[in-house]
């Protein structure tokens, strides 16, 4: 992996990096100090490559959530270091409160929040443009265009953040994080290394320093025209340019290819999306006819450079864009990611090229996409939430009240579909199902009579948790927490949590544990084994009975981490002559409703078979099996 | 060769995609290519497809997205991800290196789906493309000594090949940068029965 390369890699070497090694890369070399984030796909390598930087050089840390990373990355900069916070998309919203109010004061050492969104939302639940925000908070955005840019643009941020003495986000996109590309490693560069916080300098917020924020976003204006970051590529002179951002810049370049118009579009990389070089785009605006905007997510960069033109031009350009409806692929303008053929279609309309796309006859692509059937999230074999969703499921059935079940974010949001047995009413964000649980028990005196039962995981519940059970706690609310706890912070790849006993560089640690907490503000608090699954339900039917906020920890190691530990697993069988197949009347419960992918049907027996490679060796199945055909070898 | 030479890897979550990537693309750049790889793998520990796009030149870096219809070699480690790549990515020009072992989706175990038959689906694709070649990637990794290896003798496969004009040593050269020490002889293993079953192909 490309960690290596990036602490062991000498200046003038060129290695293979994925963007986020590209990043951390950027950030050794431009002196970074303190790095702090808490985890979200796609940034995670950014912190885990500097935390393998070797001790003490860099302080990282994986934060309980995001405002927290950035306060701490915030206290580095007021003390004269460089810092950078990482986080994805949603993250942003979640320290954007102290975003707005730091950067009004503002900071000192180098702070750039390195933010990736997630267009098509390969790994989240939205797609989300962070531009917007930034522009909110008035602080600067950097948009690289590939692998190597993205380290490069790292150093240009840190200096620009101490240029104007306040924060600068750096976007990055999956099709960055995510990808990979060469390299070229350069010079630490010497830096203070000292924290300096001297008595009477004052980071604070008033009212007032709006206009410092304000004057800050002009003084990086201007030193952004001059950065070097934005630039044009072809013709000097061409009646239509491409405007583009971040990757769009490669799938333009490679659109106007493919046509063999190079000779007459010119491309228009604006690497500095807010604010916005003015002069520069002015001045490749004179003459041209048509505008055609390539931009991830939304109209950004489109409705700046637009704004631009209405204030400066009146010679008629025409615009093509998102907000014209002319660049949209697959799922309509503003939504999904960019790409080769959506600049393409562009161009058709814009310029009348059309394009034959290569590919096989519609016709035998609409035959072969026919067969395919979808391959849907699962939960892993041997996963404790699928154990802890159905001993839950059946509890809602026995207690018959039609319990309302409010999700929240982590693997466990498969609990919203068919993997989690379809048990999630409400999912939105991290910690948004405590909070909805206790609003929804409030409504009785309104006619609502279903119960109200929340899951969240263990890392969203140091995360975002507390404050919605305390908020439940002193308003009398009536709801079961269910807190499934294996252990670590699973969906993004594993990384420790204040209960996983160890921080980001692995120095062991006290856990702080999950029912201290709870008990400390006086709910009561229970603790089970989610593959004792019969026992889990007796006791979710007793405290959803129960008034007042309760909360059940689901203890249970997750099978990813308890599979690499390579223990002796159990083996789990059929016993065929036990199962009674069709006969049975459990319409083939382990295959067509437990689900687990270790539960596979042989066709040729007609009865239930394991699948010995996949199966993780939990025996839950082998518990809920109504012919007890299922067989835990050891297990009595 | 055709500049850009672009390649799809398609597989399930698990299966080995990422290491693959990292395998070709440091093979190529090692021979001078300008390479971009593009993953999206955020949820794939979660049963989901994995596809990975290498993009190779002598000439200009790419974009880490290949257009509709424009891969060179489709390197499928399922059949039905194979297909559902190549829909997406192939043409008549398309060279599909395939492992016809299925990994059933979790619908298809609960019965909802029906997963189709594999030697219908690869025929159809067979039909429309220039080459569709079978490697039992699974059954050979076995032999080497664990199914898991099926990517490497994958990779064995495609410099068997030779689609990409890389050399077989600097493969072999990466594969010892790459892999632990400790199973580096069984992935070398593994990578030369790949490179072997494919020569025997290329020589019917």
């Amino acid at each position: 992996m490309g960690w290596k390369d990036v602490i062991e890699g000498r200046p003038g070497e060129k290695v293979l990096l994925n963007g986020n090694e590209a990043i951390a890369r950027g950030a050794i070399e431009a002196g970074v100090c303190f790095a702090s984030s808490y985890p979200g796909s796609p940034t995670t390598e950014i912190i885990e490559t500097l935390a393998k930087v070797p001790a003490g050089e860099i302080y990282t840390e994986w934060s309980v959530n995001e405002i927290v990373a950035l306060e701490g990355a915030a206290a580095a900069s007021f003390a004269g270091l460089r810092a950078m916070c990482v986080m994805k998309s949603d993250g942003l919203n979640v320290a954007f409160d102290f975003l707005t109010s730091m950067n009004l004061g503002g900071c000192k050492g180098g702070l750039v929040v390195a933010v990736a969104d997630d267009p098509q939302g390969h790994s989240s639940v939205k797609e989300y443009d962070s531009r917007y925000l930034a522009k909110a908070a008035m602080v600067p955005v950097l948009e690289p265009s590939n692998v190597e840019e993205a380290k490069v643009m790292v150093i240009h941020a840190f200096e620009l953040s101490e240029r104007i003495k306040g924060p600068v986000i750096l976007r990055s996109v999956t099709r960055i994080s995510h990808s990979r590309g060469l390299v070229v490693l350069e010079n630490q560069l010497e830096r203070n290394r000292t924290a300096f916080f001297p008595s009477g300098e004052c980071f604070l917020t008033k009212t007032v320093f709006h206009m410092k924020a304000r004057d800050r976003v002009k003084k990086a204006a201007v030193v952004l025209e001059e950065c070097g970051l934005n630039f044009a590529e072809g013709p000097e002179q061409a009646d239509t340019a491409i405007f583009c951002s971040g990757t769009s810049l490669l799938y333009a370049r490679e659109a106007v290819n493919i046509l063999g118009i190079n000779g007459d579009i010119k491309l228009v990389r604006v690497g500095t999306t807010f604010p916005l070089p003015e002069n520069f785009i002015i001045s490749q605006l004179r003459g041209v006819k048509n505008v055609i905007f390539a931009e991830e997510i939304r109209p950004f960069l489109e409705e700046g450079v637009m704004l631009l033109y209405a204030r400066n031009f009146d010679h008629k350009v025409r615009f093509f864009g998102k907000l014209s409806g002319d660049v949209a692929g697959a799922r309509g303008s503003s939504c999904g990611e960019m790409n080769v053929d959506i600049i393409l279609k562009a161009l058709d309309c814009v310029k009348g090229i059309h394009y034959d796309k290569p590919g096989y006859p519609p016709d035998k692509i609409e035959e072969i996409k026919a067969l395919i059937p979808p391959r849907e999230y699962a939960m892993c074999p041997g996963c404790p939430h699928r154990a802890s969703f159905w001993a839950v499921k059946t509890a809602i059935a026995v207690d018959g009240r039609d319990c309302i079940v409010a999700g929240d974010i982590g693997c466990y949001c498969l609990g919203a579909w068919d993997t989690g047995f379809n048990l999630f009413d409400t999912l939105h964000c991290m910690g948004a199902g405590p909070a909805i649980a206790g609003g929804l028990s409030k409504l009785g005196r309104f006619g609502l009579k279903r119960p109200a039962l929340t899951f969240v995981g263990d890392s969203t519940f140091y995360h975002a948790v507390i404050p919605g059970l305390i908020n439940g706690q002193y308003s009398d609310s009536d709801f079961l927490c269910v807190v499934l706890d294996n252990g670590v912070t699973a969906m993004t790849g594993h990384q420790p949590h204040p209960g996983t006993e160890i921080t980001v560089d692995g120095v062991a640690m006290n856990k702080i544990l999950i029912e201290d907490i709870v008990k400390g503000f006086g709910v009561k608090c229970e603790i089970a084994d989610p593959f004792d699954n019969n026992a889990v339900t007796e006791k979710v039917c007793e405290m959803l009975r129960e008034p007042g906020v309760k909360v059940l920890i689901l203890q249970q190691e997750c099978a990813l981490v308890s599979g690499r530990k390579n223990r002796h697993k159990k083996r789990v069988y059929v016993d065929q002559s036990l199962c009674r197949g069709d006969a049975c009347g459990c319409s083939r419960f382990c295959t067509s409703v437990w689900g687990c992918p270790g539960n596979i049907w042989d066709h040729k027996a007609e009865k239930a078979a394991i699948d010995e490679a996949v199966c993780a060796g939990c025996g839950v199945c082998a518990s809920l099996c109504p012919a007890g055909a299922i067989v835990v070898e050891g297990r009595g | 060769m055709k500049d850009p030479m672009n390649l799809v890897v398609a597989g399930v979550g698990g299966q080995g995609n990422i290491l693959i990537s990292e395998i070709l693309a440091k093979a190529a750049a090692a021979v001078g290519y300008k390479v971009t790889v593009g993953e999206s793998y955020g949820m794939s520990q979660r049963g989901g497809s994995v596809t990975s796009h290498i993009r190779l030149s002598r000439k200009a870096l790419y974009g880490p997205i290949i257009p509709a219809g424009c891969a060179d070699v489709i390197i499928g480690f399922e059949p039905v991800e194979t297909a559902r790549a190549a829909s997406d990515f192939g043409s008549h020009n398309v060279k599909i290196i395939v492992n016809p072992r299925p990994v059933y989706p979790v619908g298809v175990l609960m019965g909802k789906d029906n997963y189709p038959e594999i030697d219908i689906l690869l025929g159809k694709l067979k039909d429309i493309s220039e080459k569709v070649y079978y490697i039992e990637s699974t059954a050979i990794a076995s032999q080497a000594g664990n199914p898991v290896m099926q990517n490497i003798v994958m990779v064995g496969a495609l410099a068997g090949f030779n689609h990409l004009f890389i050399p077989k040593d600097t493969f072999v050269r990466i594969i010892c940068q790459v892999v632990p020490k400790k199973v580096l002889d069984l992935n070398k293993n593994a990578f030369n029965m790949g490179y072997d079953a494919a020569q025997k192909l290329n020589y019917i």
